[in-house]
């Protein structure tokens, strides 16, 4: 369960305007070091972050480790934003060091996916926009789906679901099972319908004859 | 109304509509591995749910394991270990059919899943794992979710979608000798972006890809995620249908009416359409670090962002062909399956490697692809020209802190990312067909496989 999105959310947009940043470069494999979702944070844009990782000496060039941007909660992004790997360590790991909104060109979809569950709103705009937030004070208004800033107001739109999830905080799982009814009888047609589907129960995983 | 075969799939998988806009779409298979499987079973067990149909769920240890011979549990990764032992045991609680290390099943995810026959035509399939949609080649609707995406289709036997559009690309004409499946999906996304497939599911159609075996389809069908597909898939014909008659997991046969229906009606309206003459494709070679950023590879480097030329170290105006390379890698989901082994060796066969090869590797997308290429001979043709033969696994497609490269070094690889550090910190990797991965070994530098051909 996530808490609901902070409403409004006030933050400096960090910009990190490149197209096509993926997920290997938001958290390496590497820095992947135990089966949970905590303490990514420290290898969050490791190989750009840091300019030695071993040694974890900071790169004083990347947007996140210039003072103005320490506590940045709006991180703005490029085209595709989020590409490659599925692994949802990379949201995990914005998440964790304070990340709540990613304002891009456009996504990736399984980054966007992950975002929404994670509590982070992936906002898309067009590429002048993008740059126009670029160092500014940014007031996301998820209720009214507006981007604020400067002058300017800038609307945004997220699909209805997203939109719930996030902003009320709620777990997919649990609405989900609001509807276990409608699952069972799919269920109960589909097995008459397409049996091969069901009968790997039934098959010995070692494998007849091998 | 005409259909497109995402309609009929997405139709058949609809369970209901949600209170906002999105469906509830039922999956049929879930298939998990060790790096992101244990995160999704622990994070369940963590919240006290369990899975609905452990039978529908299957699992393989693929991405950290060894893959030097003799391997157990060891991994050279850091930490790695525990991925591996806590997937194990989370498998065996949850009771779901675990393909663990030394099985002889084991392999890469999306090898040996159609290997088994576990993706079946006109099915749904999810996995935590962005290549997922390699298994499209079936005709199934099979993409890459994120783990708490899995934990939701484990549990509920569903997930929470909204409906992307459909896009058909047409391949006319056949491809030319020497020139692969591999150099059509970075042709295409050379062509169209590594965004050019976003918020669609893609229909790979038309001579050009009827005329690809089933192992070619998977490699095409691999690189949709690169283009920003959620999904890439082929319409089954009789090729599909006899590559999964009798596999382990799948029917017998195929004679059923069903099956039939599984195709883009006549008159089916996409959302997008993209035509590209097959014909004229050439060997394909990124030269960037991002799979939009490859051209062929008689091309020049053209002008692209300061930061990815540094990187790589090529200039723009550079030939890419005759490029020096340190390390020559065949593996991987993409392009590490019996024929791609096949091709590669046929090349190699009595040549030797360059002597300023530093790395060549082999590293065999399944363990039934190992023991087949073994029963022809290719492990010693392999061995003879100076690569190395290894058990399978992911290896070194993707960099997770273990065994590495020497720092600095330049790669031609049989993978589906050139991403900045995908193979290890620093490394630049050029992706391209196995074939020409073969090739530029022997010459030491990027070369035309078809130069090389007999
Ligand atoms: S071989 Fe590479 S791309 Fe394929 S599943 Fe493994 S790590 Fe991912």
């Amino acid at each position: 369960m996530n808490a609901p999105f902070p409403q409004p959310l006030t933050s400096i947009a960090a910009p990190l305007i490149v197209d096509n940043v993926d997920t290997d470069t938001i958290i390496p494999s590497r820095e992947i070091r135990s089966t949970g979702r905590e303490g990514l944070a420290d290898g969050l844009f490791a190989p750009w972050r840091y300019s030695d990782a071993d040694l974890r000496t900071e790169n004083p060039d990347f947007v996140l480790n210039r003072s103005e941007h320490r506590g940045a909660s709006i991180l703005l992004g490029g085209a595709n934003f989020g590409c490659g790997s599925s692994r949802e360590h990379a949201v995990w790991a914005l998440r964790e060091w304070g990340i709540r909104c990613v304002i891009a060109e456009s996504f990736a979809p399984i980054f966007h996916g992950n975002c929404i569950r994670n509590g982070i709103v992936p906002i898309a705009l067009g590429r002048a926009d993008v740059e126009s937030l670029a160092n500014a004070r940014v007031m996301v208004d998820l209720k009214a789906r507006e981007v604020n800033a400067l002058d300017m107001v800038l609307p945004f739109t997220l699909d209805t679901e997203a939109h719930l999830m996030l902003t009320h905080g709620l777990d997919a799982i649990d609405l989900t099972m609001t509807q276990a009814e409608a699952i069972e009888g799919w269920l109960a047609t589909d097995r008459i319908a397409r049996p091969w589907i069901y009968l790997v129960a039934a098959i010995s995983p070692r494998g007849a004859g091998l | 109304m005409p259909q497109t075969l995402f309609d009929k799939i997405w139709n058949a998988h609809h369970v209901a509509d949600t209170a906002a806009e999105a469906a509830l779409i039922a999956i049929d298979r879930v298939f998990l591995h060790e790096r992101t499987g244990a995160a999704a079973l622990g994070r369940m067990a963590e919240m006290g749910r369990t899975v609905r149909d452990p039978a529908r769920v299957f699992a393989v240890m693929d991405h950290i394991v060894d893959t030097r011979l003799g391997r157990g549990d060891g991994t050279l990764v850091k930490g790695g270990q525990a991925f591996i032992t806590e997937t194990r045991a989370a498998c065996e609680a949850a009771g779901i059919t675990l393909f663990d290390v030394n099985d002889r099943d084991q392999g890469i995810v999306h090898v040996i899943s159609p290997e088994l026959g576990v993706v079946l035509p006109g099915c749904t399939l999810v996995a935590p794992d962005s290549h997922t949609c390699t298994q499209g080649a079936f005709g199934a609707l099979a993409w890459g979710i994120g783990s708490s995406e899995a934990e939701h289709a484990m549990a509920t036997g569903t997930l929470r979608l909204a409906r992307p559009g459909s896009m058909r690309v047409t391949f006319d004409k056949v491809l030319a000798a020497g020139v692969t499946a591999k150099d059509m999906a970075l042709h295409l996304i050379a062509a169209h972006g590594a965004g050019g497939g976003a918020g669609h599911a893609v229909e790979f159609a038309g001579n050009g890809v009827l005329a690809l075996d089933m192992e070619a389809r998977m490699a095409l069908c691999n690189m949709a995620t690169e283009f920003g597909a959620m999904a890439g898939f082929v319409a089954p014909d009789a090729t599909a249908f006899a590559y999964l008659s009798g596999r382990r997991y799948a029917p017998e046969d195929f004679d059923a009416p069903y099956w039939q229906t599984l195709h883009s009606d006549e008159g089916a309206r996409f959302d997008a359409e993209i035509r590209i003459d097959a014909s004229d494709i050439r060997p394909m070679v990124s030269w960037g670090t991002s799979p939009e950023q490859a051209i062929p590879i008689d091309g020049v480097v053209p002008e692209g962002p300061a930061k990815v030329h540094d990187y790589i170290a090529l200039p723009p105006g550079a030939r890419i062909a005759g490029t020096p390379v340190d390390v020559a890698f065949i593996g991987s989901c993409t392009n590490a399956r019996i024929s791609d082994l096949r091709r590669a060796a046929a090349l190699l066969e009595g040549r030797s490697i360059a002597p300023s090869i530093r790395t060549a590797m082999v590293v065999p997308g399944s363990m039934a692809v190992k023991r087949q290429a073994e029963a022809e001979g290719l492990d010693r043709i392999f061995t003879q020209a100076g690569f190395e033969w290894r058990m399978s696994g992911c290896s070194l497609c993707f960099y997770a802190g273990g065994e590495g490269f020497a720092p600095g070094s330049r790669t031609i690889s049989s993978t589906n990312r050139n991403f900045e550090g995908r193979q290890g910190p620093g490394i630049r990797t050029h992706i391209a067909s196995p074939e020409t991965v073969a090739a530029s070994a022997l010459a030491g530098c990027i070369a035309d496989p078809r130069k090389y051909a007999r």
